[in-house]
C-alpha cells in the first residue's frame, strides 16, 4: 500500500514537473518556448545601467538578461525593496507585438548570501583590486 | 542495548525518565532562546541588502527546520509502531503532530511577512512554498485521520501509513530550490559548502535552532506524560502515584 501510494506521488510529480518551474529565462523567450498570447513568468538578472523611469514616475523600463539573451520589460507600479540592477527578478505578464514584455507584477529574487554591510564593502573592494576570486558574491 | 531499549519503551519507565529530565531541558531551552533572540535581534549586524528585515530568519529558518524535523520524528515513530507495535512510539507521533503543524504554519506565515516587502508578494506558487504548504496539509490530514476512525488503534495505524507515505515530500521541500527555478533563495547553511551567511549572523541562528529543538522536546515530553497517564489510568503504578499525590 505504501509502495502504491509512493508510486502515485511519483507519477503525479512527473506530470507536474513541467508546470512546477516558476519562470522562463530570456533565452527560452528568445527561442519561442513560451506560451503565445498568454500570461507567463520570466526571470533573470536586471541588466546593469538599463533601468529607466518614465515621466509619470511609476512606469519603469529595464532589460532582463541571463547573460546569453536579453529582453526589454515595461512595468507600471511599485517595485519591491530588493529590486535593483544586477539583482535577480521574476516578472509576470505578456509579450506585446514589439517583443516588449509588459509586466503586471515584478518580484525581486533574493540570493542566499547574508552579511554585514562592511563585509560586503570589503568584498567589493577586494573584487575591484582583483584579489578576490569572486564566487561568493555572484548575484543571482 | 536491546534490553535498554525495551525498558525505555515501558511507559512507566519513560514517564519517570521524562519527569527527571524535563526541568533541566526547560532551563537550557529558556537560556538558549533568550541568548539567541538577544544576539539575533540586538547584537547581530544588519544585512547589506535587506537591512533589518532579514532578522525574521531567526524565527523563520528554525521553524522551517523544525517543521521537517518533527515530520521525520513522526515518520520514524510510525515505522516503529507499525513494525514492533511499540505503544510509546505511537504516543510520541500523536503528540508531535500538532507541534509540527504549528511550526509549519509559523514558517509559512513568517515567510509571507518577509516576502511582501522583499519579493513584492505575500505568496507565490513556487516549488518551495507549495511543498511546505503540502507539509501543512499532511500534518492536518494526519491529525484528522487519527481521529476519524472509530477505534483508536485503527486510527493510529492508518495515520502511521499516511505519515510514511508523506515522507516523499521532505526531500522535495529540501531540494525544491535546486531542482526548479524558484523565487525562494537556495540554502545558506544546509549544504556541503561553507555557509553563505556571515559568522556573526550564523551563531545566533544556530542558538535559536537548538533552542527550538529543545522547546519541541520539552513540550513533547510533557504531552507524552499526559497521554501516558490517560492510557495507563487503570494501572497500579498510576493509582499509587495518585494516592501519594505525585504525578
Amino acid at each position: 500500500m505504501v509502495a502504491v501510494a509512493g508510486l502515485a506521488v511519483g507519477l503525479f510529480l512527473n506530470v507536474f514537473k513541467s508546470n512546477i518551474q516558476l519562470f522562463y529565462s530570456p533565452s527560452e523567450v528568445a527561442d519561442g518556448l513560451v506560451p503565445d498570447g498568454a500570461e507567463f513568468k520570466v526571470g533573470g538578472l536586471v541588466a546593469a545601467n538599463s533601468v529607466a523611469r518614465q515621466g509619470d514616475g511609476l512606469t519603469v523600463e529595464f532589460l532582463l538578461t541571463d547573460n546569453a539573451n536579453t529582453i526589454p520589460i515595461r512595468y507600471t507600479g511599485i517595485l519591491p525593496d530588493l529590486f535593483r540592477e544586477g539583482q535577480g527578478t521574476v516578472s509576470v505578464g505578456k509579450l506585446n507585438r514589439d517583443g516588449v514584455f509588459v509586466a503586471s507584477k515584478v518580484l525581486a529574487k533574493h540570493d542566499e548570501n547574508y552579511m554585514p554591510p562592511e563585509v560586503a564593502d570589503a568584498l567589493e573592494k577586494a573584487k575591484e583590486k582583483g584579489a578576490y576570486g569572486g564566487d561568493t558574491v555572484i548575484m543571482q | 542495548m536491546f534490553q535498554w531499549f525495551h525498558r525505555l519503551a515501558s511507559l512507566k519507565n519513560f514517564y519517570r525518565l521524562a519527569e527527571i529530565i524535563t526541568p533541566w531541558l526547560t532551563v537550557i531551552c529558556a537560556g538558549l532562546l533568550a541568548v539567541g533572540l538577544y544576539r539575533g535581534l540586538v547584537v547581530a549586524p544588519t544585512d547589506y541588502e535587506q537591512g533589518e528585515s532579514y532578522r525574521i530568519i531567526y524565527v523563520h529558518v528554525p521553524s522551517a527546520w523544525m517543521s521537517m524535523f518533527i515530520y521525520m520524528v513522526i515518520a520514524f515513530c510510525s515505522a516503529i509502531y507499525l513494525i514492533w507495535k511499540m505503544k510509546l512510539a505511537d504516543i510520541v507521533a500523536q503528540v508531535s503532530a500538532p507541534m509540527g503543524a504549528a511550526f509549519t504554519f509559523l514558517a509559512l506565515s513568517t515567510g509571507s511577512l518577509w516576502g511582501k516587502p522583499m519579493w513584492g508578494t505575500w505568496w507565490e506558487w513556487d516549488a518551495r512554498l507549495t511543498s511546505e504548504l503540502i507539509l501543512l496539509f499532511l500534518y492536518i490530514g494526519y491529525m484528522a485521520l487519527r481521529n476519524a476512525l472509530d477505534s483508536p488503534a485503527a486510527g493510529a495505524k492508518a495515520a502511521a501509513i499516511l505519515a510514511l507515505v508523506g515522507v516523499v515530500n521532505i526531500p522535495i521541500i529540501h531540494y525544491s530550490v535546486e531542482w526548479w527555478n524558484t523565487l525562494h533563495q537556495p540554502a545558506s547553511i544546509t549544504k556541503f559548502d561553507t555557509p553563505s551567511i556571515h559568522i556573526s549572523m550564523l551563531i545566533p541562528l544556530l542558538l535559536m535552532a537548538l533552542g527550538f529543538k529543545l522547546f519541541y522536546l520539552v513540550n513533547m515530553l510533557s504531552k507524552t506524560r499526559s497521554v501516558i497517564l490517560e492510557r495507563e489510568a487503570s494501572t497500579s503504578w498510576v493509582r499509587s502515584r495518585l494516592q501519594e499525590n505525585k504525578l
